[in-house]
């Protein structure tokens, strides 16, 4: 054996390359005008069907696009493409998660500075998609009303590092026997304080409040980037 | 399972500062939260994995805990939290918490044979 090992800092994030890409996007977004918004959640809980609904109502006004995260098939793409919104699927092959890379890739034949708003449907998975952060603006978590109310205490990673949490699959409520009360203080009791939406695709009940939310925050959000640049610039 | 993905980004870090210190990497400190997302067991397995082949192969992964503590307003105190479902303040119950740490995901050390 050789002489006693050196003890090297290093002190680095281990995604820092993933927080680099994310950082180079979120800086691309924001000078390019366009409010970026992630969808999270479970297999199953209705991200594509609201992201279809909030595309096709978005569209007389604003111009949309969406990215769609999954393992394999075009599915979603598909039907997100119903909405006449561009749209592309990125398919991860065995990877259980989008990372800033994939997004980045996917994003390179489009010119973004013609976009109001770019939705990015992540894999469905409540585990692994919190640690990757792609740049967004606007992280939303979905928990649907027949996962049951204690999901955000099962996982509370994914739920604490989201800005706003939908409820949905809202007309099911009554046949699941979904106890609204207590799914709302899952939530509040992992992420104190996030505003928490109720929504069902299929009616349209609070499919109106979720889009009136993303046009504030979009609106909020322009203010603040016009803020840092008019501080940058004296 | 995004251990796999985490222990070969691991590896690069461990990689470039390999070559940079010219040194061969014996062991590797990481800090994770218990907010991490990352399952230690399925990390340490992956690292195996991962570093098959590689320079780093053989090398030891050890793994420091951060435990998530949070700043209870109310209290105005730091509390640390036994269970992670809930960034209530565990003792007065208050919701007015800010989270000061558990979500670290650091490669921290290297110990290296130069």
């Amino acid at each position: 054996m050789s002489e006693s090992p050196r003890i090297v800092e290093v002190r680095k994030n281990i995604l820092k390359q993933n927080d680099a890409v994310a950082r180079a996007l979120r800086d691309c977004f924001h000078s390019s005008g366009v409010f970026v918004a992630s969808l999270v959640s479970s297999p199953g809980s209705g991200k594509t069907m609201l992201l279809e609904k909030i595309l096709t109502l978005l569209q007389p006004q604003y111009r949309v696009a969406a990215l769609v995260g999954d393992l394999a098939t075009e599915n979603d793409a598909r039907r997100l493409a119903r909405s006449g919104a561009p749209v592309k699927q990125i398919i991860t092959g065995t990877v259980c998660h989008l990372d800033a890379t994939m997004v980045s890739k996917a994003l390179e034949n489009w010119n973004v500075g013609e976009l109001d708003f770019l939705f990015i449907e992540n894999v469905g998975n409540l585990v692994c998609p919190s640690s990757y952060d792609l740049g967004e603006d606007l992280r939303v978590v979905l928990t649907s009303v027949t996962e049951g109310e204690d999901k955000p205490l099962k996982y509370p990673t994914i739920f604490h590092g989201a800005d706003i949490a939908v409820l949905t699959k809202m007309d099911l409520a009554k046949a699941a026997e979904f106890d609204e009360e207590a799914a709302i203080a899952s939530i509040n009791a992992v992420r104190p304080g996030i505003d928490i939406l109720r929504v069902s695709a299929k009616t349209g009940l609070g499919v109106k409040d979720f889009l009136n939310e993303l046009v504030r925050r979009r609106e909020r959000s322009a203010a603040f980037s016009r803020i840092a640049m008019s501080t940058q610039s004296i | 399972m995004h251990e796999l993905s985490i222990a070969l980004n691991l590896i690069d870090l461990a990689n470039e500062e390999a070559q940079r210190h010219e040194g061969r990497v014996s062991a590797l400190h990481v800090k994770l939260g218990r907010l991490s997302g990352v399952v230690q067991a399925a990390l340490l397995s992956s690292f195996e994995v991962a570093a098959y082949g590689t320079p780093i192969e053989g090398a030891r992964l050890v793994i420091e805990e951060v435990p998530t503590v949070i700043y209870c307003r109310e209290c105005s105190a730091k509390r640390e939290l036994e269970f992670m479902a809930s960034l209530f303040c565990p003792v007065c119950g208050s919701s007015g918490t800010e989270l000061l740490q558990g979500k670290e995901m650091e490669l921290t050390s290297l110990e290296m044979q130069l």
